[in-house]
């Protein structure tokens, strides 16, 4: 499983009612769900990922967030709202960030962060968009349209009340390093946060 | 007709009968103090009885879902896209039921049947069912058959209305519903054109308020226009485009007002009277109000999650693009309806040109999911035994 999924698996207590918003394959929820008694339902778009989720037996909702808001779920019918490497591709994040406190109790927010030191170095030195291995797209064929830095996040979440719970901070591997601690904003690749309001 | 039988059907099929003498209340308030269902089976039942399907028929279905019940037949069973060796509703795997629901006119109690009580077809003295009594007597031929637990009910359009209603009626004998392309309760538009397919029926000349089997004559041409009006619902208009087009019968104008002139004319009249001669038109009235009453969240103030609090069962809602009778936001209803009930479910939106009918096309990605559900149920039927 990958890193960031292992790290937030820790987050989610047994038998949480948990709303996976992006939940690709299905991996995260199926772990939940066998070891940790979780009962929870993934939204997903892309049918391949539809399909694997079926054959784990994970609850699976077609549903575009970007067509669709999230209206269609309760205030507070969620104990976590999960949200991998999705938040940079939404229309409006700011609007989902609001939405996923609204529905859930906790939220778990992963992203690329945008202030990493080789992102910056791409940019500085070829004066080109950067891409990379966690960022492998040209500026015109991104989904991810509202990228940003750890600090970005930081300053929405000051902005809205929104209360960090746990941060922390991994590779492209997903592996977490220690020096990643150090300057978080510099060195670390993705962001994996857990608000509350 | 099959020259040699596809190596994914079910092959020849005999039809059975069930004879129920135990009296069954129906919502209505009266009671049917015996009758009969047609059914048939595919597949075989396994020793813990754990993988017994029901399959549920929409309006003008029927028990005969999958095979051929002679050489000369000219299509196979209803569903035979979907229920076979390999299909989706995989016969190697599953013991597959389908039965004409009472009140049909195939072989089951119905109003072209005998009533006991007069010796004549019942006529318009048929009880009006629901999807409710439906389901009670869908239970008694479970019970016939040894199935405590069906391992799934399954049904598109008004079948998925029974999928549904077992949920809420018999949520310990149920353990996964397949509703697709339907609707928790039809929309006011729905019952507008019932309203519109009874009136055709009801205003024939030859309909005798439902008596006609006394007056050796039937209402044909009332219901072929009931089914012409029900039919253009079941397609979309960009299916029925592609189809026909504006296309003329002899490429030039009439300028007359009786002539069929458009390909899409001629089509309705081959349908509608094609149907017309192999269906009853009281069961079609019936069919059309038991449409109607369908309204789970009734009972509960309108409150859909509220009629759902006792189901047990997994779902399985999908809808299509093109579906303009059940459209996706009906099904989205019940879905969103099942999230406020923190009931296990999966939902799919199909993308598919052909309308309400897409439920019976085999579309690739329609397959694909129906069939990694369906395995998966296969694989839970099988670690459970």
């Amino acid at each position: 499983m990958r890193a960031d999924l292992e790290i937030i698996r820790e987050w989610i207590r047994p038998q949480n009612h948990v709303l996976d918003l992006g939940c690709g394959d299905g991996t995260l929820l199926a772990y939940l769900s066998e070891h940790k008694q979780v009962q929870g339902y993934g939204l997903e778009i892309d049918s391949a990922n539809i399909t694997q989720c079926l054959k784990k037996g994970v609850n699976v909702i077609e549903q575009d967030l970007d067509v669709k808001d999230l209206s269609n779920f309760k205030d507070k019918s969620f104990d976590v709202v999960v949200m991998t490497q999705a938040l940079q591709a939404v229309r409006h994040p700011d609007i989902m960030l609001e939405e996923m406190l609204r529905i859930g109790k906790e939220c778990i927010i992963t992203f690329p962060n945008f202030g990493y030191w080789r992102l910056r170095l791409y940019l500085m030195q070829k004066g080109r968009m950067p891409v990379s291995r966690t960022l492998p797209y040209t500026w015109y064929n991104t989904p991810n349209i509202h990228l940003c830095t750890f600090k970005d996040f930081e300053a929405l979440c000051y902005q809205k009340n929104i209360h960090i719970l746990n941060r922390t901070v991994v590779d492209n591997e997903h592996r977490q390093r220690w020096f990643n601690k150090v300057w978080p904003n510099f060195l670390g690749q993705i962001a994996i946060y857990h608000v509350t309001r | 007709m099959p020259e040699t039988i596809p190596p994914d059907s079910v092959g020849i099929v005999t039809p059975e009968m069930a004879v129920f003498d135990e009296p069954l209340h129906l919502e209505c308030g009266k009671q049917l103090d015996s009758y009969q269902l047609i059914y048939e089976t595919y597949g075989e039942l396994n020793a813990d009885r754990s993988n017994a399907v029901l399959i549920c028929h929409a309006l003008s279905g029927n028990h005969h879902v999958a095979g051929y019940h002679s050489m000369e037949d000219r299509k196979p069973g209803w569903w035979d896209s979907c229920i076979g060796p390999g299909k989706p509703i995989d016969t190697n795997r599953f013991y597959v039921v389908s039965l004409n629901n009472l009140g049909g006119c195939n072989g089951s109690t119905g109003p072209n049947t005998t009533n006991p009580a007069t010796g004549k077809p019942y006529g318009p003295d048929f009880p009006v069912v629901t999807v409710s009594d439906w389901v009670a007597s869908q239970a008694r031929l479970a019970d016939s058959l040894g199935i405590e637990c069906w391992a799934a009910v399954i049904g598109g359009s008004l079948g998925g209305m029974q999928a549904l209603q077992w949920s809420i009626q018999f949520p310990d004998r149920i353990r996964n519903a397949l509703i697709i392309a339907s609707t928790p309760k039809l929309t006011t538009q729905n019952i507008a054109f019932n309203e519109v397919a009874r009136k055709a029926i009801t205003s024939d000349p030859n309909f005798h308020d439902g008596r006609y089997y006394e007056h050796n004559t039937y209402p044909s041409k009332g219901l072929m226009l009931a089914r012409m009006v029900g039919h253009i619902t079941y397609l979309s208009d960009a299916s029925m485009g592609e189809k026909f087009g504006r296309d003329l019968r002899n490429q030039a104008f009439n300028f007359g007002l009786l002539d069929v002139e458009f390909e899409i004319e001629s089509y309705l009249h081959y349908q509608g009277e094609r149907f017309s001669k192999n269906f009853d038109a009281n069961t079609y009235l019936l069919m059309t109000r038991v449409l109607d009453y369908f309204d789970p969240a009734r009972k509960h103030g309108g409150n859909l999650a509220a009629a759902l609090k006792g189901a047990k069962c997994r779902f399985f809602v999908a809808s299509f693009t093109t579906d303009w009778r059940f459209s996706p936001e009906r099904s989205e209803e019940l879905v969103n309806a099942l999230l406020e009930a923190k009931k296990q479910v999966s939902y799919m939106e199909i993308d598919a040109p052909h309308g309400h009918d897409a439920f019976l096309i085999p579309t690739p990605r329609y397959m694909d999911v129906f069939s990694a559900y369906m395995n998966r149920i296969a694989e839970e039927t099988k670690g459970a035994s």
